[in-house]
């Protein structure tokens, strides 16, 4: 039978760590390890780090992204193009989005996308909210940035049936060929959708 | 364990950070459930689309175990059909509908059915079509399968053009003219090949018709309703170009 080599405070923290995405069991050993070895410069300002996050950061009431204030730091930002709605499935593809630098717009984020398998339908996300801020005076355009998966563009195309009455344009990202991508690697999906949507070059 | 078979993916749900829980309905093992390794990186996340057609290994140490699969692409419809409204509610509807059939129960009919509405959702009318007459079986498969062959009242074998919503049972034009209002109707697409397009007054029918009896003995005493993507597929083919 296995005996404990730490105390329960420090078994506690290795199993907390290693619920976050990336670490197993053995990982969290050595996070945790890392962590009491670098007590005062990492451990303790990692954790009144993580007791101000947990205090202060909210979801914002007109976009669902996550900050420190609500409305949040996109929403308040005048500099931004009021006209255009950036839809993402999730606060990761927003991130994605600005770091990318890809657009100066608003976002909505709408909470991840359905699924019939995961039991998500249209009430377990933000799509009423989309559409009032749809019927906006302000908005002209709405970007549906979901990805390119089966989940992702069935939301699309229901979100695009649930606009129909607002008087914005509806676009949505390309499908086709990644930077860097070759021919011969990829699927007969991806192809078949590159060559359907091809431009004029 | 292990078998080798064709699986078309009906549905995807990610396990752990690496691997994928595939829903597949396969042709000689029903609609069955597997883990695959890495099934959410990049190289197999596309072939594990809805929609695609794969050749799938299950291995299992023990016959009730969930099991692994390893897959291979046969046919990677899904990129072609999620650009297009009408065939994205199909794929989500028919997903619906197979979930119905209990889990590794072999329909390799509805399989061959299923296999064919893919190849037909570029003809959004002919697809539609395709799908009330997949209702009607997946209804026969179920247990509830209607009389559509001869009329109820009179035996005879023509002029079918209404169902008894209370039997199930075909009724010809003469023995269902007093009862017409109270009738579901049968359109003429159902009676054979369906070689061209049928009207969207037709295929209105068609769906009213399967819709009540699916309602009725497969939904409604599990407490469910129609699936809402099926109204949005109807609504789609409807302003399809094709279905005008």
């Amino acid at each position: 039978m296995p005996t404990a080599v730490a105390g329960p405070e420090i078994e506690r923290l290795i199993q907390l760590l290693a619920r976050l995405p990336g670490l197993g069991p053995r990982s969290a050993r050595r996070a945790a390890l890392h962590l009491i070895k670098k007590r005062e410069q990492l451990m303790s300002p990692l954790a009144s780090a993580m007791q101000v996050a947990i205090d202060k950061i909210v979801v914002c009431k007109t976009c669902g992204n996550i900050d420190t204030q609500n409305p949040c730091t996109v929403c308040i930002d005048t500099r931004r193009d009021q006209s255009v709605l950036v839809v993402v499935a999730d606060v990761s593809d927003l991130w994605a989005l600005e770091r990318a630098h890809a657009i100066n717009a608003r976002y909505h984020v709408l909470g991840g996308t359905l699924s019939p398998l995961d039991g998500v339908g249209p009430q377990d996300l933000s799509i009423d909210a989309l559409v009032a801020r749809a019927h906006g005076e302000e908005v002209k355009e709405i970007i549906l940035a979901l990805n390119a998966t089966v989940d992702g563009q069935t939301t699309a195309h229901y979100i695009t049936d649930m606009l129909g009455g607002a008087n914005v344009k509806v676009t949505r990202l390309a499908h086709g060929v990644p930077v860097g991508g070759e021919l011969d690697y990829l699927d007969e999906g991806t192809l078949s959708a590159a060559i359907k949507q091809r431009t004029l070059f | 364990m292990e078998w080798t078979d064709d699986g078309i993916v009906l549905g995807t749900r990610r396990h752990g950070e690496s691997s994928a829980i595939v829903e597949v309905m396969t042709r000689d093992h029903g609609r069955h459930l597997g883990l695959v390794r890495g099934g959410s990186a990049s190289r197999l996340r596309p072939l594990l689309q809805p929609g695609n057609v794969l050749r799938v290994v299950w291995r299992a140490r023990l016959d009730e175990h969930l099991g692994n699969f390893t897959v291979d692409a046969i046919n990677l419809r899904a990129g072609g059909l999620m650009i297009q409204a009408h065939a994205i509610y199909a794929l989500t509807h028919l997903g619906t509908l197979l979930r119905l059939l209990p889990e590794r129960d072999p329909h390799e009919s509805v399989f061959s059915a299923l296999d064919d509405i893919l190849d037909h959702l570029d003809a959004p009318a002919i697809a539609a079509a395709l799908i009330v007459r997949f209702e009607l079986d997946l209804l026969s498969e179920l247990g509830f399968g209607l009389d559509l062959a001869s009329c109820a009242a009179t035996g005879t074998l023509d002029d079918l053009i209404y169902v008894s919503p209370k039997s199930g049972r075909a009724v010809s034009r003469e023995a269902g003219e007093a009862w017409r209002d109270k009738l579901l109707q049968l359109p003429a697409f159902l009676g054979g090949e369906i070689a061209t397009p049928p009207s969207p007054a037709e295929l209105e029918h068609g769906f009213a018709l399967t819709g009540y009896f699916l309602a009725r003995h497969a939904l409604e005493p599990r407490g469910e309703n129609l699936a809402d993507a099926r109204a949005h597929f109807i609504a789609a083919v409807m302003r399809a170009p094709a279905a005008a």
